[in-house]
């Protein structure tokens, strides 16, 4: 192994790799392309998003115009695939115009839960001390309640509407991804290359931006993603409860609500929402499930 | 390789302490202490390899880390050639870590999983304001100077080669800045013997090449041995005894030394010592004991070992002991000089 020139065989996976060694985004791609539940997840939720997008373009009918005549017309029914709702309103129409607020009641905590969490976790387990005991116990307060009765308390308070369920989803979420981060930086800044990196001069941003973020990014990602299905789930629990988005805006949450009165005149039709549910959150795990085995940093 | 008297010393470290609190509870309030080095003093001489050896947990690696003002000592000095680093300004600071680096013991730890091994070593360079291209043909100049063919390894991820190439990785990084002093805090004791051999070789061929000094840090008295010019003995935080790595093998005078030469396996019959090996694990650094730190494990411990702990008193050429049972010698020492 001294020399310059090593003369040794290797299995062929490993050869391809000495050859032209894969960067670590391609062979995460690599592995993904060889994986078909996270593959058909996330064609799903392609599948789920553009239609949300499209909504107003793909919609065959207007999602707020009812018919009195046309009252839980049955799925199948003409001009009308997935029937109509108690109010006669095409149910197409309304849960393709229902997946934008769902997701966007989904994704947004989320995502702000991503920003802020991880910022004040990284914050808080590289100072310690003080300023770790003062974020992590606040943190705690608001894991002290369970995430539904948070949400409900928080709306409650706030008063029903979209952005007010998008505040009080965020802060449900913050405390669980400052909780995730806190923890991966404080065990990446022991560790020796964050040492190695001080020994070589390098000032805290760098050691941020290239040893500690590069190693913390990804595992707080992939839990993140994770939160999504049960952000997706509690944004429609909120709408349900008439603490989220207010009629007549469709949203599934909302709509299962409304429908569920009908559910002994035509059961199909008031379930359509509950799969929507169902299908995005699913496919959201499924997804992040994926994305954690494919990040894996072995070789 | 003798200490010589009328050369400066690269690495002067006086009465250096380092005391960790440990706290708990809601207010984090400080509950005990672990004296983890307790006022050590030493010289490195240019182009020397001082050996640092003791059991698990007597403050090496600490020392290792206050050498390098990666943990501020609590007191005591350090001076670097002509520059005293704990007055060092942030900027001084950042000058003086290019001349004294440090290799670490873990050689899955000590590597960011996210760089490949030519960013890790061009890392370095780059904070330094290296440009890229410059910093990444250095790199990987020198990977291959540790062994590793950068065309074959360079774009490797750490996860991808083995135990013995990351810690070759290791010394290139630590090497780039082109350092004075080398601070190797147990480079082989994770790795299996045959791939020692080839690292500690390693180690002494870049030594000699680029004029290096290093203080190296070990449990293993073998591996000392065998690289080491002059030997400091800790114990607890303490330095018992410091001398010539032959002086030290063939007469060891502290008893702690005298326990750690009869427990160390060796090959050769000649050196085998008929003396009961320690016993027992080292107490508590958190609560050591009065006065000597080694009585309570010493088969020669008298009631005033006790009362005060022994200073390093010289028995011999460079060779210095921390124990009472040498006064008689020492003073005969002071005399003939």
């Amino acid at each position: 192994m001294d020399s310059g020139v090593t003369v040794v065989t290797l299995p062929r996976e490993t050869t391809a790799l000495a050859g032209a060694p894969m960067s670590y985004w391609r062979t995460v791609a690599w592995r993904l392309s060889r994986d078909p539940a996270t593959l058909v997840a996330g064609a799903l939720l392609l599948a789920i998003v553009l239609s949300a997008v499209l909504a107003p373009w793909i919609a065959p009918h207007d999602p707020n115009a009812g018919s009195i005549r046309l009252r839980l017309a049955p799925v199948g029914a003409p001009s009308h695939w997935l029937g109509t709702d108690e109010q006669g309103r095409d149910m197409l129409s309304r849960l393709l115009w229902g997946g934008r607020m769902t997701l966007i009641a989904g994704l947004t905590p989320v995502l702000v839960a991503f920003l802020l969490g991880t910022t004040l976790g990284v914050v808080a387990g590289y100072a310690g001390g003080l300023t770790n005991t003062v974020v992590m116990r606040t943190m705690d307060i608001f894991y002290a309640f369970p995430a539904v009765l948070l949400a409900i308390a928080i709306s409650g308070a706030l008063g029903p509407g979209l952005f007010n369920t998008l505040i009080s989803l965020s802060i449900v979420f913050v405390p669980r991804v400052v909780r995730v981060a806190e923890s991966a930086t404080v065990q990446v800044k022991s560790l020796e290359y964050v040492a190695a990196a001080r020994a070589s001069g390098a000032g805290v941003t760098q050691i941020l931006r290239h040893h500690l973020l590069a190693n913390i990014l990804g595992p707080v990602l992939v839990f993140a993603s994770t939160q999504v299905s049960l952000s997706i789930i509690l944004a429609a629990g909120l709408s349900f409860l008439g603490l989220g988005v207010t009629p007549p805006s469709a949203e599934w949450g909302l709509m299962l609500n409304t429908l569920r009165q009908s559910i002994y005149v035509n059961a199909i039709v008031p379930a359509l929402p509950g799969v929507a549910i169902f299908l995005t959150s699913m496919a959201f795990n499924l997804l992040s499930d994926g994305l954690r085995d494919a990040m894996e940093l072995r070789g | 390789m003798t200490p010589d008297a009328r050369r400066a010393p690269l690495l002067e470290v006086r009465g250096l302490r380092k005391h960790f609190p440990l706290r708990g509870g809601l207010l984090q309030r400080t509950y005990a202490w672990v004296r983890a080095v307790d006022d050590v003093s030493f010289d490195v001489y240019p182009t020397e390899t001082l050996g640092v050896v003791g059991e698990s947990g007597c403050g090496k690696s600490t020392l290792a880390r206050l050498i390098l003002r990666l943990v501020e000592p609590d007191a005591g000095s350090i001076r670097f050639g002509d520059e005293d680093v704990r007055a060092a300004t942030r900027a001084r600071m950042k000058r003086l870590r290019r001349d004294m680096q440090l290799v670490f013991q873990d050689p899955y730890a000590s590597l960011n999983p996210r760089l490949t091994i030519e960013d890790a070593v061009a890392f370095s360079l780059l904070v330094h304001g290296t440009p890229r291209s410059e910093a990444r043909a250095r790199a990987r100049a020198l990977l291959g100077r540790v062994g590793l063919d950068p065309r074959l390894y360079g774009r490797r991820y750490p996860h991808e080669i083995s135990g013995g190439q990351r810690q070759r990785v290791n010394i290139a990084r630590a090497l780039v800045l082109d350092p004075k002093l080398l601070v190797l805090d147990e480079p082989v004791s994770a790795l299996d013997k045959s791939v020692q051999a080839q690292v500690l070789n390693l180690l002494q061929e870049l030594k000699a090449e680029r004029a290096l000094t290093y203080v190296f840090i070990s449990h293993d008295l073998n591996v000392i041995e065998y690289v080491s010019g002059r030997v400091l003995v800790m114990y607890l935080g303490q330095v018992v005894e410091t001398g010539t790595a032959d002086a030290l093998a063939e007469s060891p005078k502290h008893p702690y030394t005298q326990a750690l030469f009869a427990s160390a396996p060796t090959m050769d019959p000649d050196r085998r010592i008929e003396r009961p090996p320690i016993a027992g694990d080292p107490p508590n650094p958190i609560n050591p004991p009065s006065g000597c730190r080694f009585r309570t494990r010493c088969a020669f411990a008298m009631p005033r070992c006790a009362d005060a702990p022994p200073r390093l008193l010289a028995v011999g050429a460079a060779h210095d002991v921390a124990c009472y049972l040498y006064e008689a010698d020492a003073a005969v020492e002071a005399v003939e000089r």
